[in-house]
Order: C-alpha cells, then sequence, then structure tokens
C-alpha cells in the first residue's frame, strides 16, 4: 500500500498549489523510497526517463518561428481575415477548427495541428476577433475563449484520431488483446470509435454554440453598462 | 544519419540561447537564476545521451528545486516607446504581408504531414523518428522562409521567443518529470495495487456495476498517471478481460476501443497530462493553469457517460 504514497502527494501538493515540478519530484523520490529502491537507483530512473522523454521538449523548436510571425503582425492580420468574414463568431471558428482537426485526424493526419503550430498563431487570435471585432476583449472573455481555442484541439483529436487504423492507440490495443490471446483486427476495434466522435462532435458542438450566445448577452450588458 | 540525437542536440543550442539571452538581460534582477534554469536544461539535451542517467537525474533535481524556489522570473516589461514601436511594426507587417504571414505559418504541419510520407524513403534519415524528423524539418523550413520573406533578423526572432520560453517557465519541463513519475510508478508496481483495490470493490455480478467500474477506473487511473496508455493494460487486465470478457462473454474490441477512450475523457481532466493541458495555457499566457482543464472537464464528463452507456448496451451483443 505505501507505493501509493505518490498519489496523495500529487493530489495534495496540486491542491495546495504547490509548484508542480516540485511536487511531481517529491512524489516521485517518495515513491521510489517507499519501494524500497536505492536512492541513487531513484536519481537514475528519473535521468533515464527524463533522456528518454526529450522529444516532448522539441516542440518548442517552434518558438522562434511564431516569434518572427507574431513580430511582424501575424494575430494582426487573423484579426483583418476574421473582420472580413461577417458570419464568424468566436464558437464557429472553434467549431470549423474542431471539425477540421477531428476529420484530419480520423485519417491519420494527426501532425495537421497542435497548441504551438495552430491554435497560438492562428485559432487563438481569430476567435477572439472574431468574439469583438471593435475593441480590446474584457480579460475574462479573452481567457476565457483561449482555454477553449486548446480545449477544442485536445478534445478534437482525442475523438478522432482513434478512427484510423494505424494510430498508436489502436496498435496498443491490438498488441495488449494479442498478449492475452485474444486476436481482433485493427478495424474491428476502429468502428467502435465511430459512435464517441459523433457524441463528442454533438456536445462539443452545443457547448460551443452555448459559448456564443454567452458571449452575445456578455457584449451586450458591457454595452448597455457603457451606455449608462 | 538524422536522427533524435540531431533534433536534441538543435533544441539543445536553442535553449542555451535562451540561457544566454537571459544573462545578458540587464533588465531581469532574476537573470542569473533563469539562465541557471535554461542551461541546465540545455545540458540535457546537449548531454543527456552520454552521461550516466543519474547526471541526467541530478540535473532534473536542479530544475525541480530551482522551480520550486519560485525566484523564476520575467524581465521587466519593455519601455512604452519600446511597445509602440513594436504596435507600429506588427501593423505594418500585416498590411505589408497579408496572408503570406499565414502561409508560412501553415508551412510547419504541411510540410510535417509531407514528411511523414516522403522521409521513409530518405536513406539518411532515422525511419524509426520519421514523425518527429519531420516536424522540425517543417520548423526549419518556416524558419528559413519566414527569415527571408520579412528581411528580419535570427537573433531579434530568438530574443522574442525567449521572451515566450520564460512566460512558460518551468511549465515546459513538466511532461518530462511526469513521464519519470510515470516511470517510478511503474517500477513501484503502483498499477497492480490500483487494480486490486479497484477489484476489490466491485460487485462482480452486475454487468452495469463492472462496466462502470471499467470506465470510470480508466478514466480516473489516467487521472492519476496523465496517460490513458499507462492505464490501459492495467486495468483491463484487472477488470476488461477477466469480467467483462470471460465472465459476461463481452466484446474485446468493443471494449478495447471504449476503454481507451474514457482513458482519453480522463487525460482531458488531470494536471498530470501536462502537454495537453498545462502546456497549452503557459503558452496561451492563461493566468489560470487550470484554465484548459476547466474548458475541457463538461465535455469529457458527457462522453464518460457516453462511453460507459455505449459499452454496457452493445458489449455482449456482438
Amino acid at each position: 500500500m505505501w507505493v501509493l504514497i505518490g498519489v496523495p502527494i500529487v493530489v495534495i501538493g496540486f491542491a495546495l498549489r504547490f509548484n508542480a515540478l516540485l511536487v511531481v519530484t517529491v512524489a516521485g523520490l517518495a515513491t521510489g523510497l517507499a519501494a524500497g529502491l536505492d536512492p541513487v537507483d531513484i536519481v537514475s530512473a528519473f535521468g533515464k526517463a527524463v533522456a528518454d522523454n526529450r522529444y516532448m521538449g522539441l516542440i518548442w523548436l517552434t518558438l522562434p518561428v511564431i516569434a518572427l510571425l507574431e513580430r511582424n503582425g501575424l494575430k494582426e492580420q487573423a484579426r483583418h481575415l476574421v473582420a472580413r468574414v461577417h458570419a464568424a463568431t468566436a464558437g464557429r471558428v472553434l467549431m470549423l477548427y474542431f471539425v477540421a482537426r477531428q476529420m484530419t485526424a480520423a485519417l491519420g493526419l494527426t501532425s495537421l495541428g497542435g497548441h504551438a503550430q495552430m491554435v497560438r498563431p492562428l485559432i487563438a487570435p481569430m476567435a477572439e476577433a472574431a468574439a469583438n471585432r471593435k475593441g480590446q476583449l474584457a480579460e475574462a472573455i479573452q481567457q476565457q475563449l483561449r482555454a477553449h481555442a486548446a480545449a477544442v484541439d485536445n478534445i478534437a483529436v482525442f475523438f478522432g484520431e482513434d478512427i484510423f487504423i494505424a494510430i498508436q492507440s489502436i496498435l496498443l490495443i491490438k498488441g495488449f488483446l494479442e498478449q492475452n490471446g485474444i486476436t481482433v483486427a485493427p478495424l474491428q476495434v476502429s468502428v467502435w470509435a465511430i459512435p464517441t466522435a459523433v457524441a463528442a462532435l454533438l456536445i462539443h458542438g452545443t457547448r460551443l454554440a452555448l459559448l456564443d450566445r454567452r458571449l452575445r448577452r456578455g457584449l451586450a450588458d458591457c454595452a448597455s453598462g457603457a451606455a449608462r | 544519419m538524422i536522427g533524435l540525437e540531431a533534433l536534441y542536440t538543435l533544441a539543445g543550442v536553442m535553449f542555451a540561447a535562451f540561457a544566454w539571452f537571459n544573462l545578458t538581460d540587464r533588465t531581469n534582477p532574476r537573470r542569473l537564476v533563469n539562465f541557471a534554469f535554461w542551461a541546465i536544461y540545455a545540458a540535457t539535451f546537449l548531454l543527456g545521451s552520454r552521461v550516466p542517467h543519474f547526471v541526467t537525474g541530478c540535473l532534473a533535481l536542479m530544475l525541480a528545486l530551482i522551480a520550486g524556489s519560485g525566484k523564476l522570473g520575467r524581465s521587466k516589461a519593455e519601455a512604452v516607446a519600446d511597445v509602440d514601436a513594436a504596435a507600429r511594426r506588427r501593423v505594418a507587417g500585416a498590411n505589408r504581408y497579408g496572408n503570406r504571414l499565414f502561409l508560412v505559418a501553415l508551412l510547419i504541419p504541411i510540410v510535417t504531414l509531407v514528411g511523414t510520407f516522403v522521409l521513409p524513403h530518405v536513406p539518411w534519415v532515422d525511419p524509426k523518428n520519421v514523425t518527429l524528423v519531420a516536424l522540425v524539418l517543417g520548423t526549419v523550413i518556416a524558419f528559413i522562409v519566414a527569415l527571408a520573406m520579412l528581411r528580419d533578423s535570427p537573433v531579434h526572432a530568438l530574443g522574442d521567443a525567449r521572451q515566450t520560453m520564460d512566460t512558460v517557465g518551468w511549465a515546459a519541463t513538466l511532461p518530462q518529470m511526469l513521464a519519470a513519475l510515470g516511470a517510478l510508478f511503474a517500477v513501484a508496481g503502483v498499477g497492480g495495487v490500483v487494480s486490486g483495490l479497484i477489484t476489490a470493490w466491485v460487485p462482480v455480478n452486475s454487468l452495469l456495476a463492472v462496466v462502470v467500474a471499467y470506465t470510470v477506473g480508466m478514466a480516473l487511473f489516467t487521472m492519476v498517471m496523465g496517460n490513458a496508455f499507462a492505464a490501459f493494460p492495467v486495468m483491463t487486465a484487472g477488470i476488461g478481460l477477466p469480467l467483462i470478457v470471460h465472465q459476461f462473454h463481452g466484446d474485446p474490441a468493443i471494449l478495447g476501443a471504449l476503454g481507451m477512450l474514457s482513458g482519453f475523457c480522463g487525460t482531458l481532466m488531470t494536471p498530470m497530462a501536462a502537454n495537453f493541458n498545462i502546456v497549452p495555457a503557459a503558452l496561451l499566457e492563461l493566468k489560470d493553469k487550470n484554465g484548459v482543464i476547466k474548458a475541457q472537464i463538461p465535455t469529457a464528463c458527457l462522453l464518460l457517460v457516453v462511453n460507459t452507456l455505449l459499452l454496457y448496451l452493445f458489449v455482449s451483443r456482438y
């Protein structure tokens, strides 16, 4: 039972808003000690995992490109573009991205998107511009729209990619069942990702439509407040 | 041969540049702390394959201590004149280059996509890591095209990128530390203990109870591990196969698909899945680090109910 010590450390540490990096490290050290590992082996296990997972840090290589484009008006151009499309609302911009991201993920094209590549430079500024064409958004609304832009990328890709038969998770399911003496074709598994994918589209689409409605009311409130 | 090592060297050099920019930034009273953090992170990239894992582990612990000290800080806001000049530059750029700015931004995903199809046939590219090589290739090509089109300097690009990197701060390293925690959980046998606990509590003679235990268990265990791939074998071996497949003669393909998708619902709700939830919050400069998770929770909970119902209704019918 003591090996579970890392779980309450993480939960309590995150809840009390200690630095997450420190909390995770302490949880790892405590788990290793509870399992009776040698301290040197625990630190080595940390080092091995950090070294093996360096690929997670490669995404930051996109920052200089984004910085160059933003220095030269990428976000401003996103606003210009959205301002010309009169039907564009924040919810519709996000929904369009949701559909495109989910469809391409279902075809195995999961690399066509991402928070650094698409959401920060393009999708979030477009949603912000569509929510208020004239001026600056209230900060709370701007923050909420950005959070939704990131959420759309995650949800669309999570509930789209499993329809593609050669994606990592489908291969993991097939491989695991095979180890346990059950043979399934990848297609048998991936067709059962379709109902949830449709449900994700409907549920999140509804939420984005509701977001638009809240935004309309909020902006109307602001306008009447200013008039008074 | 171009493989992971070349990509890590490139990233290491970039982080070293960020460290250098911090060191020479006289507007930031905490420049030495920032310098130390990014220099150590750069070292893990440049040396990670060459030094013993124990050394990399010590470097990782130093990163956690620096982050935990709360002394990482951004440089002071630029002077008002600079802010105005930068704003004018952006408006002028948008008017001058127009939609060509989008094309350069889209080069990254497009080259990545084309690369994943073409690079496996290129002899000097490591076939095991084609997607990552393609991503970095797309980034480098987009960088060169942007420099040429905008006639801007790479020093300005790195300088501005450094500002964003300092905004992201220690959250950039969190996904790797969480992977380390997952590895220690695996060594310590946390998965077996958790699935043992869940099986002890489930009424095994009701299909609905077993299905709920499996889907909700997948989501909860994914929230603890931060990764549905780590939760899937544990929960499926503990509950899915013995109870749903063998006892209730459920279909293993449906079980696998909906089990994994239930895990993804958990991924949307946990700060442990840092690269999906915490890193984008930092990247989009959200004040609330859990803002993305909060936007996702309603959809994730509803989809978990959908998955549970689908599994209950269809698992023994096909």
